[in-house]
């Protein structure tokens, strides 16, 4: 399955970057209305939080505070973010349950993880 | 051959180890001499040279340069195309005219074609022929390293390595930036592995061997990624020659070790300096006076000369 199939199945992403906005098709499964946020802010070349616990349905927010590009890669790439340059931002909504490791294909010592589980 | 290993490093004054270097390389015994005719360095065997009237020893020089960066704006270097600029000046200025370039690697900061044209169009004023191999940095293009490869990989295998002779002196291009593992560090990929077992299979033990890569091939600080995971392959392949001499870049700053007959170096950036390790929360740009930058951005000077002094490596920063 490639990223955007496994994406329509399982999630949704959204990137912006300083100057613009992309949105991901519509996904397969219908997202809850006014899901909840999480934020992962990058700084010092370190996910922080490194590991979050969020419900199905959370969109969770990578910003990037550095002052070098990173990215945000699933190690089972069922997401991937374009490179985020400082500020630039990556959006996920996580729609099914399970623990997504991931880590910054640029600098792959970074990594977090993100554990979906019905609350 | 004496090993270095257990010995403290005992740098000059310009902070370079450079007495335990040239200790170490051993192939000013090999008898090749090199002179330079028609503005290309050529070898002359020892036997021929000696038959026919001695041409005067002139040194071989080439030049390494990296981590331009060109697009980075942020207050670390506001502007890395005017230090790139001023990076090329310099080596104008060189007392002997490099024979080429090698580049380790982050030209560009976002691989933007903008980016890469500036630093061509900078590059290209050198005047000399430019060897590259690239660093994560230039492979975030859209289609992951397709616009470097259509840029400068022409001839070029896989990602982007390749191999070359000149004048009796085997050097490797090796792309170490590609499928990063999560939680690891650089990587060149058992396809790689394999070509460089094959292509240095060939050349004789007493072959002067030059290595280039972007990460370091040896861990020079696993915590910050600093290193190659199997680096290790790579330099069992190269035990056997006589003298081995590895060029880096990605780590902003001068750093040298000796290991046997194997030589690493890295160099300076153009860019930014990025911090000693440890030394910070993280390898990020590291901000310095003003007044300071130039002392940490450079380039280096790579000279085979007959005789005395086989190889030496002169970092050159932009300013005192
Ligand atoms: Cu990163």
């Amino acid at each position: 399955m490639d990223a955007a199939a496994h994406a329509a199945a399982h999630g949704v992403f959204t990137q912006t970057e300083p100057a613009q906005t992309r949105t991901a098709e519509a996904p397969a499964v219908a997202i809850p209305v006014a899901a909840a946020q999480t934020m992962v802010s990058i700084d010092n070349f370190t996910f922080g939080p490194a590991e979050i616990t969020v419900a199905p349905g959370t969109t969770v927010t990578w910003v990037n505070n550095d002052d070098i590009p990173h990215t945000v890669v699933a190690t089972d790439k069922s997401f991937k973010s374009k490179v985020l340059d400082t500020e630039g931002a990556f959006s996920y909504t996580f729609t099914s349950v399970g623990e997504f490791q991931y880590f910054c294909s640029l600098h792959p010592h970074m990594t977090g993880m993100v554990r979906v589980k019905v609350p | 051959m004496r090993n270095h290993d257990d010995e403290a490093p005992r740098p000059d004054a310009d902070g370079i180890d450079r007495r335990g270097f040239l200790e170490c390389m051993t192939w000013a015994g090999t008898g090749v001499l090199w002179s330079l005719a028609g503005g290309l360095p050529s070898a002359v065997g020892l036997g021929t040279a000696l038959a026919a009237e001695t041409p005067a020893a002139k040194p071989f020089t080439f030049l390494q340069i990296s981590d331009s960066h060109v697009g980075f704006d942020k207050p670390a270097n506001p502007d890395a195309l005017s230090t790139l600029r001023e990076a090329v000046a310099r080596i104008k200025t060189l007392p002997v005219k490099p024979a080429f370039m090698i580049h380790t690697g982050d030209i560009s900061h976002l691989s933007k074609d903008k980016e890469f044209d500036d630093a061509d169009q900078i590059i290209r004023e050198a005047g000399i022929p430019v060897f590259y191999v690239p660093g994560e940095h230039d492979l975030l293009d859209e289609g992951q390293g397709k616009a470097y490869l259509d840029r400068y990989g022409k001839g070029s295998r896989g990602a982007g390595w390749y191999s070359f002779d000149l004048n009796g002196v085997h050097y490797v291009g090796l792309v170490n930036v590609v499928n990063l593992k999560a939680g690891g560090l650089g990587n060149l990929g058992t396809d790689q592995l394999e070509w460089l077992e094959k292509d240095l299979a060939g050349l004789s033990s007493s072959t002067p061997i030059v290595v280039f890569a972007h990460i370091p091939l040896w861990t020079v600080y696993p915590e910050w990624g600093w290193g190659t995971a199997d680096g290790a392959e790579a330099l069992g392949y190269l035990k056997r020659f006589g003298s081995v001499t590895i060029l880096n870049g990605h780590i902003h700053q001068v750093m040298q070790k000796v290991e046997g007959n194997i030589a690493f170096h890295t160099a300076r950036s153009t860019a930014f300096p990025q911090p000693v390790p440890g030394t910070a929360p993280s390898p990020g740009p590291m901000k310095v006076p003003a007044g300071d930058l130039r002392k940490y951005l450079g380039i280096a000077t790579v000279d085979f000369v007959r005789g005395t002094e086989p190889l030496a490596i002169i970092d050159r920063p932009l300013a005192g």
